[in-house]
């Protein structure tokens, strides 16, 4: 195995009720999966992930809990679908990825913290702006992630070309916006 | 009435959910019981000794065995208790294993079901009466439908055995898939060059009445004696008069004519014949490919044939041919692979299905047995070879496998290498299926000797790049996303049920899976028998199968018609309607219901008009008996006093 483990002890990494939470949380069949490997296949990520598409289906189904949790594919995952289109099982593998992001979350094993604030950055401008505000979030999200100069160079032209606006775009019902990013937020832990 | 009951307990079948103990002792108290046990298997030799020893030692009149389904062994008792000297039909089946063991865990409710329904079996059995079959003759012909391999098997077995055989092609020649191949796995060795002689001899036996370019319109009667209309369509040559000598394919101008035979790779003319191999080897006029149908001028084939065959006034006939016995082997279709978009098969001259690679390989094909691409007539460099299409797919309703798709992408790569031997082959697989004889070794040949590349992985898209294609695909072996560029891409699409196959089974009055293959009465036991007395199944029209196997059911099929007609007669089933003259008013309402045609009408001398039930040809369906508005037709064995009887002891 990658991630240093050679040898996987399956009995002893298993954790079996995953695989039923995997399998409730995204309303996909993980267990239906025959490994063609069509989602690694289709993938546009394959060639930067720690494990193709196929492998973490494949994971899943041995209930790999902290294998997956932490692995970096399931934050790379650009939500695409050419998986989900072409899956000849009719899984929904997009849809997987995004529910084991979730699940990284919620136990505390997010190995990409750049992508989780990302996320979280991108949400608070919703909830405050009731859309997003794209100078804001790349600021912010340049800021908190230390690395203040990213895409600077960029700024001239997209400014130039009016695709970035400097002030926010406010939006009616932006209370109603912010509840439910509210209520999202507030319900993570209770979900499953 | 002496009844005596017997409760199988089927090993723990039965008695793990049901204590059959007790079943046995209560059906002691119910009327005319005067005997009732349990048995560990009364199917078995000693079972059924028990059940005789019985009736002669309790003078029983009537048997209720509490088993199975009577589907497998309601004739094994029925057997038994005739042997004993009962009439068979005195004899009753309570189904409680199918029907109560396997489908509940409830130990006390299971038993109290299997108790009413031994109870309901005993009443029905009260109001039993011993019935005689009677004997018809058997006409010893057999139709055979479709003209593949497994059609001309069968064909040829029951020929040999001097039955009169009618064979029904719907194409222009007999041959089916196999006269398309090039090469049969894992011989190597020539499809026509095996199959060829066999065609011959279909044309040469002489009990042998070919009927091709032909469709069964509709079939009528019963075992032993069926009634088969068969629409012989339109040919627009006289096949009697026509020699197949080819001139008129030669001086036909319509040359532009997509060549099916050759899956649209190749042109032919608007009069055509097939193939050289053809069998018959007559010509046909595809009428709107015609110059002379479609323009009203032309007539060249009329003028050039040298013994006048041609009749452009030809229309469809209808013959009509009387058989005892008939076998479907209407064979398979492939897939379309249209819905896999991705791939752009028909989008990209050089993405092509399987079949178009055989008749680009086979040396009557459309570039000559040269390997060249569609598009530009080139030779490829790299070929990729797609496994699954159509198959293991429940996306485009495809779950099932094909079965021979692994074997001939393999047989492919090998003849690929053959004719080119510089040529890469790549082949994307998701698993290799290879279980028959020698077939494992064929695909180790492919790989170890032939250098074909196998590629663990299935195929994301294909793309054109420049004059070449991109076959994206993954490694799931190495965990990787592969590329690979080819000049040409061989979809394997997989095998689907043969088009019409509905229709014609609607026809036959044989049941179909929701695939359209054909069912076979037992999935082991009986393999090319149908639900319908004497209709019998061979090769691909039941499920995908390989040439060996679709051979080995044509000869199966035969000798099941064999055994039906080393017989002269025929026991009909007496579980036929009966009309009670007296009762009957003449409304005429059973004639219209009947599916069969086995009522007609009956004047008596007082000139007054009675329904009458023609024996041998109903099949015991019952609408009569449940049409009937004074009740004067009966389904005997089924009458309307016994399922009420059987309806009191339930409610009771």
């Amino acid at each position: 195995m990658k991630n240093g483990q050679n040898l996987l002890r399956i009995q002893e990494s298993r954790d079996a009720g995953f695989v039923e939470r995997v399998e409730r949380e995204s309303g996909q069949r993980v267990s239906q999966c025959y490994q063609c490997g069509n989602c690694s296949a289709s993938c546009a990520y394959t060639h930067v992930y720690d494990f193709p598409a196929n492998q973490i289906m494949r994971l899943i189904q041995l209930g790999q809990k902290d294998v997956i949790l932490r692995s970096r594919s399931i934050w790379l995952c650009a939500q695409c679908q050419a998986c989900t289109t072409r899956c000849p099982c009719n899984i929904d593998v997009a849809r997987v990825m995004e529910t084991l992001r979730v699940l990284a979350v919620e136990a505390g094993a997010v190995t990409q913290k750049d992508i989780q604030l990302f996320y979280d950055e991108f949400l608070k401008s919703v909830a405050a702006f009731g859309r997003v505000f794209e100078t804001g979030l790349l600021a912010s999200y340049n800021m908190k992630s230390g690395k203040p100069m990213t895409d600077a160079d960029l700024a001239p032209q997209v400014l130039r070309k009016g695709k970035l606006a400097l002030l926010p775009h406010r939006i009616r019902g932006r209370k109603e916006v912010a509840a439910i990013v509210r209520r999202f937020m507030d319900g993570a832990p209770e979900r499953g | 009435m002496r009844i005596g009951v017997f409760v199988c307990q089927c090993g723990t079948n039965i008695a793990g959910t049901v204590d059959t103990r007790a079943v046995a002792q209560r059906a002691l108290d119910y009327p005319d019981v005067v005997f009732a046990t349990d048995y560990m298997y009364t199917c078995s030799e000693p079972g059924q000794q028990e059940i005789q020893n019985a009736i002669a030692e309790h003078r029983l009149q009537g048997v209720v065995v509490a088993a199975c389904s009577p589907r497998m062994h309601e004739p094994t008792f029925r057997r038994a208790v005739e042997k004993a000297g009962l009439n068979r039909y005195m004899f009753e089946m309570a189904n409680i294993r199918e029907h109560v063991s396997w489908i509940g865990q409830d130990r006390a409710a299971n038993t109290l079901k299997a108790m009413e329904l031994v109870r309901m079996a005993v009443e029905k059995l009260r109001r039993n009466e011993p019935l005689f079959a009677s004997e018809v003759p058997i006409n010893k012909r057999v139709l055979v439908i479709g003209g593949g391999v497994a059609g001309i098997q069968a064909a040829l077995d029951c020929a040999d055995a001097g039955l009169d055989v009618v064979l029904v092609e719907r194409e222009q020649s007999i041959g089916g898939k196999m006269a398309k191949l090039d090469k049969t796995f894992p011989t190597i060795d020539c499809s026509s060059c095996i199959l060829g002689p066999k065609m011959v001899d279909v044309a040469q036996k002489e009990n042998i009445t070919l009927h091709a370019y032909s469709e069964v319109e509709s079939v009528s009667g019963y075992i032993g004696n069926f009634t088969v209309k068969i629409r012989k369509k339109a040919t627009y040559v006289d096949w009697d008069a026509c020699t197949g000598c080819g001139l008129c394919m030669e001086k036909c101008p319509s040359k532009k004519t997509v060549d099916r035979f050759n899956e649209a790779l190749g042109v032919t003319t608007a009069i055509q014949i097939p193939f050289p191999q053809a069998i018959p080897k007559k010509a046909r006029i595809q009428k709107d490919a015609c110059r002379y149908f479609t323009t009203g001028k032309c007539k060249v084939c009329q003028k050039i044939c040298p013994t006048g065959a041609v009749h452009y006034d030809m229309e469809d006939r209808e013959v009509v041919e009387e058989v005892g016995a008939i076998i479907v082997a209407t064979g398979y279709d492939l897939f379309d692979p249209a819905p896999y978009g991705e791939y752009g098969a028909g989008r990209y001259p050089d993405v092509i299905t399987g079949i178009q690679f055989e008749r680009i390989l086979s040396a009557s094909g459309p570039f000559g047995g040269h390997v060249k691409r569609p598009s530009d007539g080139k030779e490829p460099k790299d070929i990729v070879f797609v496994a699954c299409v159509g198959s293991r797919d429940k996306s485009v309703d495809r779950p099932y496998c094909s079965g021979i798709c692994c074997m001939y992408i393999a047989k492919q790569a090998i003849l690929a290498r053959d004719h080119l031997p510089g040529v890469n082959c790549y082949v994307f697989y998701m698993d290799i299926r290879s279980p028959g004889k020698n077939y494992d070794e064929f695909v180790r040949r492919a790989i170890e000797e032939y250098g074909v590349q196998y590629i663990r992985g299935r195929v994301g898209k294909i793309y054109p790049n420049g004059d070449r294609m991109v076959v994206q695909g993954a490694d799931t072996l190495l965990g990787a996303q592969v590329e690979v560029e080819a000049d040409l891409v061989v979809l394997a699409t997989g095998v689907e049920s043969s088009r019409g196959a509905k229709e014609l089974a609607e026809k036959l009055r044989i049941s179909y899976d929701q695939y359209g293959f054909y069912m076979e009465s037992h999935p082991k036991l009986r393999p090319v028998e149908t639900n319908t007395a004497g209709v019998y199944l061979a090769g691909a029209c039941q499920g995908p199968k390989d040439i060996p196997a679709s051979v080995a059911q044509g000869s199966a099929a035969a000798a099941k018609v064999l055994a039906l007609f080393a017989r002269d007669t025929i026991a009909t089933d007496p579980q036929v309607a009966g009309v009670l003259e007296s009762a009957c008013i003449g409304c005429g309402k059973c004639l219209s219901v009947c599916p069969f045609g086995a009522i007609q009408w009956k004047t008596l001398r007082d000139g007054s008009r009675k329904a009458d039930v023609l024996e041998t040809v109903c099949q015991g369906c019952g609408l009569c008996n449940a049409t009937c508005p004074p009740k004067a037709i009966q389904l005997r064995h089924f009458t309307d006093d016994q399922i009420l009887a059987e309806l009191d002891a339930l409610c009771a």
